[in-house]
């Protein structure tokens, strides 16, 4: 049952679209519930890696993976449900505020509603971070590649394209020593 | 033919901008000097709308300037065209690791970019919090306003309960709503 699983797909990226509010990243909360907790499409791990490939490679992070699980779960076709699914509701409310309701977001109740959303959104995210640090940081040489790229990020103008591939690299040297030290 | 004119620019957008939505933002800053399809200060108000509006913030932008520029087919097709590159690279690269997964030094890359990338939505989040937890004083000030902070502690204190954590995030997102209205945030 193919079409069963391109319209489950596009039902839950459309519903991760809808509550999609300030950008790509806000987008790894919902993910763990609707994909990893409650579908059991990928797992956590592979969140992260899609999250990685996501700001090494172009486009919009959250059209990205949407079209990976997808991809993963139905193929070609699952991926295209995915990623119609992500971007209907975007399509649906914007025209809407542009045709009709130009001043829907000056109503002092939105601006309100609006913000208070934007807290939620912030705690949500700190919760995430909080998950995936846990999980990311398996041994002393993770957490030393934490530390040292929060650090790159705060104090240089590197671009995370470049922090994550140095970050490869570093895996790739880091499992060479390992090897060779476990017989 | 600006249907053609429009795929053919958003393609150009989805294909160069790395690293998520506001990377768009120079592209239509570009584009309002090169058509008449909006203006520059358009632009900058279809930031703030795509910014509080659900749904990616590139595919907001696209939606809105594709919008302004030739209605609702318009929106449509800056918006698919938006998504092609991305659609296409990234089957790519799944139909590649669906192939190498296994692959030892595939596994070693990701096992050093996993802590990173933590680390790299935690500075993500940080910078989000300063953009936040802010007030504007009727001077031009930015001061960390007290009421949102102890707000944002208080449902990360609540997310950490074992009995909440089954919630969806949709719970969460309508509370933020009623708290904010409820203390005029």
């Amino acid at each position: 049952m193919k079409f069963r699983k391109f319209s489950e797909l596009y039902v839950s990226f459309f519903k991760i679209g809808s509550l999609l509010f300030g950008g790509g990243l806000a987008m790894l909360p919902l993910l763990q519930k609707e994909v990893v907790e409650q579908r059991k499409w990928c797992t956590e791990e592979e969140i992260m890696d899609m999250y990685a490939i996501g700001q090494c490679t172009p486009g919009v992070i959250a059209v990205n993976t949407a079209t990976y699980v997808g991809y993963r779960q139905a193929g070609i076709g699952g991926s295209i449900a995915g990623t119609l699914g992500v971007i209907s509701p975007s399509i649906l409310i914007i025209c809407l505020i542009a045709s009709v309701l130009q001043n829907f977001l000056q109503l002092p109740l939105v601006i309100h509603a609006l913000s208070g959303i934007r807290i939620v959104v912030c705690a949500l995210m700190l919760n995430t971070v909080f998950r995936l640090a846990k999980k990311g940081i398996v041994d002393k040489l993770g957490g030393v590649l934490f530390l040292s790229s929060f650090l790159l990020a705060c104090f240089t103008p590197l671009p995370t394209a470049i922090i994550i591939l140095l970050a490869g690299g570093c895996g790739i040297i880091g499992q060479h020593f390992k090897r060779r030290h476990t017989p | 033919m600006i249907y053609f004119t429009l795929a053919y620019e958003f393609f150009k957008i989805g294909l160069f901008s790395i690293g998520g939505g506001m990377a768009t933002l120079p592209f239509l800053m570009d584009l309002a000097g090169k058509h008449d399809w909006f203006t520059i200060a358009q632009v900058a108000d279809m930031a703030a709308i795509s910014e509080s509006t659900p749904g990616p913030l590139g595919v907001n932008m696209a939606t809105f300037a594709g919008y302004h520029a030739a209605g609702i087919p318009g929106a449509l097709i800056a918006t698919l065209a938006l998504t092609a590159p991305a659609l296409i690279i990234i089957i790519l690269i799944a139909k590649f690791l669906e192939n190498f997964s296994e692959n030892q030094t595939v596994q070693a890359v990701f096992y050093g970019i996993r802590p990173t990338v933590a680390a790299l939505i935690g500075y993500a989040v940080w910078e989000l919090l300063q953009i936040t937890m802010v007030t504007t004083t009727e001077n031009g000030q930015t001061l960390p306003d007290l009421t949102s902070i102890m707000l944002c502690i208080l449902f990360v204190l609540l997310l950490q309960w074992k009995r909440l954590q089954k919630l969806h995030p949709i719970v969460w997102i309508l509370a933020g709503a009623v708290a904010g209205i409820l203390l005029k945030l």
